[in-house]
């Protein structure tokens, strides 16, 4: 175990002991029913999330996704309204839209050497202005295919389903851990949080990693955009308003270090579940409001960041000590 | 005399800018500017925009500092609610007007406490520390109002929203007070230098024997007092604390309002007076729209179009490339005057 490591286990930890006390006092909680629902209802933050991993790793920030999935909602059901084009000749022209919206805003942050979080901040003004130019009103999607799509699932022992989103979810998250630990690109990622002029010197290509990276957070949100709108069957140019905080919030729950450079795709994954976990424990108690869940999000947000200071501190130590601090040798 | 100058010529853009959306508001919209007098009170859309820009423009005296430390406070819009939630729970309560107001002023300023200690003691980034407050702010804001939108009947607090002194709204008496105050105390003392050396260089300024830590949290401490103000007047306008909508979105508008009057989001340099004009330009916009007839959907791309334009203008590369073909054309010019003699 170490320092590298051991965010994750804290987020393992905390997840698994908040399921133990939700278990003792709602039995019901262990059963893949509600797995099933943890999944299918957290698939849309989930997979964002995955992006806005890869974007914090590299020391970045993406403040548009939220805008970009509902802007994806409403080109979907406005576009499956107005013309007879297919469901998948859709969801691959917003694909390719809001691949190429994040790639644009990563060359912005990379040319005009500007703060991620103001170009991304103009990407979020733009997206759901778009959204509200294609219909200010919720816009119902009423397609067979949809159809179809829900009724895609898989029945786990226990009755619990499985559903496609929440599915695709998992696969995510499989991919965005392949892509982190096992390519080029991923180590790349890593290498520009560590720092952004060690990199250039180590010989990363800043400006096509730092594309790529916006453009995988643009990819996943419009990914993202096609689950939600297949699980509300509507797009609504006022959804998933905040979206964005959510995420940024799993991701740091989840152990990555906010500065860059340093986490797990795969502690992002618990992150977004222990914030499903507190959405579904409010709801089995059935006497405690809503609310408690963003104090309680804030709260463990608070203990993750100081948690993760306190690790940067002690190894800071630790390296003044070996290179001949206090006790140390030369 | 030479200061009035630097200060005109450091907001003259911003004043040109405002000119020009004002202007052009007149063209679709004649009868903009006419002013008239009722219940003592001045109205019109001129007078409007003064005074729906009020909470932005509070919000944007503390955000400038705040920014000028190198900065950002995320918070603002939550603890908007939170003091407006304290204030309308103290005033229902019945405890008296200016216990009610020191209350909510003294929360607003705890909230920037709290976050000033997490960047300044525990080094944590700005983004991140007032990330926490803004994530769980409105939570704890509808913990105080339990949920509903506590409404409240206090003339004297609904004085603050809606009120009038000399015929001028207070809203707009209010921001203007605030960011009078703030300007003679950071720039008739070398406070507003030092503000800008710990944005410049942290590490510089605390070798120089700056009390960076202390700074730091005074700083955050304004950004919440003034966010507590705007949550007072937000409040003191619907008669009533929402604690779901008050101030939503509020910090971006601040920021923008910031960056619009020119202030780097790198630090350094500020002025408080040109992110006013800025909060200004950004509620014009928002009238204009509105007066104009076009859709409030456009609003936001506008926004984003303002965002882009400014990006391009304050990038370190645009103007390093600025530089070097003015340095270009200079050095020709004196090659010619070389020549010619």
């Amino acid at each position: 175990m170490n320092a590298r490591t051991l965010p994750l286990l804290a987020t393992m930890v905390i997840f698994l002991a908040a399921y133990a006390v939700c278990y003792v006092q709602f039995p019901a909680m262990l059963s893949t029913r509600v797995i099933g629902n943890l999944l299918t209802d957290n698939a849309f933050l989930g997979i964002v999330a995955v992006g806005m991993t890869f974007v914090i790793l590299s020391g970045g920030i993406d403040l548009s996704v939220g805008s970009v999935i509902a802007f994806s909602g409403v080109f979907i059901a406005v576009l499956l309204r107005d013309t007879g084009l297919h469901p998948l000749v859709v969801f691959a022209m917003l694909l390719v839209l809001t691949t190429l919206f994040g790639a644009a805003m990563g060359a912005i942050i990379h040319h005009l050497e500007m703060p991620p979080f103001i170009v991304t901040l103009a990407g979020m003004f733009l997206a759901r202005g778009m959204a509200y130019v294609l219909s200010i009103d919720s816009v119902p999607i009423t397609h067979a295919f949809y159809d179809q799509l829900q009724g895609l699932y898989y029945v786990m022992p226990g009755k619990g389903r499985l559903t496609l989103i929440g599915a695709i979810m998992l696969a995510v998250f499989v991919a965005g851990m392949l892509v982190a630990h096992r390519t080029r690109f991923g180590t790349n990622v890593y290498a520009l949080g560590g720092g952004v002029q060690t990199a250039r010197l180590m010989g990363v290509p800043v400006q096509r990693t730092t594309i790529r990276i916006y453009a995988l957070s643009g990819f996943l949100a419009g990914l993202s955009g096609i689950v939600f709108s297949i699980y509300t069957s509507a797009g609504y140019s006022l959804a998933t308003v905040g979206v964005e905080l959510d995420a940024i919030a799993a991701v740091v729950i989840g152990g990555t270090l906010l500065t860059g450079g340093s986490g797990f795709v795969a502690g992002t994954l618990i992150g977004v579940l222990i914030m499903g976990l507190i959405q579904t424990y409010i709801i089995f108690d059935g006497t405690l409001s809503s609310w408690w869940t963003k104090i309680v999000i804030g709260i463990l947000l608070f203990a993750f960041i100081v948690l993760q200071k306190g690790l940067v501190w002690l190894t800071s130590q630790r390296g003044l000590a070996m290179r001949g601090g206090p006790g140390g040798t030369r | 005399m030479t200061a009035a100058k630097a200060i005109l010529r450091r907001v003259a853009p911003q004043l040109l800018t405002l000119a020009a959306v004002l202007g052009l508001i007149a063209l679709v919209h004649p009868g903009f500017f006419d002013v008239s007098i009722a219940n003592g009170r001045l109205y019109g859309s001129a007078i409007d925009i003064l005074n729906r820009g009020a909470p932005v423009a509070l919000l944007a005296i503390g955000m400038t500092l705040v920014i000028a430390t190198r900065g950002i406070d995320l918070s603002v819009g939550a603890v908007m609610a939170i003091s407006g939630a304290v204030a309308a729970a103290a005033i229902t309560s019945g405890i008296g007007l200016v216990p009610t107001l020191a209350l909510a002023l003294v929360t607003g300023i705890a909230c920037g406490l709290w976050n000033g200690l997490l960047v300044a003691v525990l080094g944590i980034q700005p983004i991140v520390a007032t990330l926490i407050l803004m994530v769980a702010g409105r939570g704890i804001a509808q913990l105080i109002t339990e949920g509903a939108i506590l409404t409240f009947n206090h003339k004297g607090l609904i004085f603050f929203g809606s009120g009038a002194f000399l015929g001028i709204p207070m809203p707009v008496l209010i921001w203007l007070a605030a960011g009078l105050l703030v300007t003679l105390v950071v720039r008739r003392s070398a406070l507003g230098m030092l503000i800008e050396a710990i944005g410049v260089n942290l590490r510089a300024s605390t070798l120089a024997g700056i009390n960076a830590r202390v700074l730091l949290i005074a700083v955050y401490m304004t950004s919440g007092l003034c966010a507590a103000l705007a949550g007072v007047i937000a409040a003191a306008d619907i008669k009533g604390a929402d604690a779901n909508n008050a101030g939503l979105w509020l910090e971006l508008d601040a920021i923008l309002a910031v960056v619009v009057g020119g202030t780097s989001l790198l630090g350094g340099r500020f002025s408080i007076i040109a992110s006013l004009i800025g909060a200004m330009i950004i509620q014009a916009v928002n009238t204009g729209i509105l007066l104009s007839g076009f859709p409030p959907e456009f609003n936001l791309i506008i926004k984003a179009a303002i965002i882009l334009v400014i990006l391009v203008l304050q990038s370190p590369t645009v103007r390093t490339t600025l530089a070097f073909f003015r340095r270009d054309k200079a050095s020709a010019e004196a090659k010619a005057e070389t020549v010619i003699q």
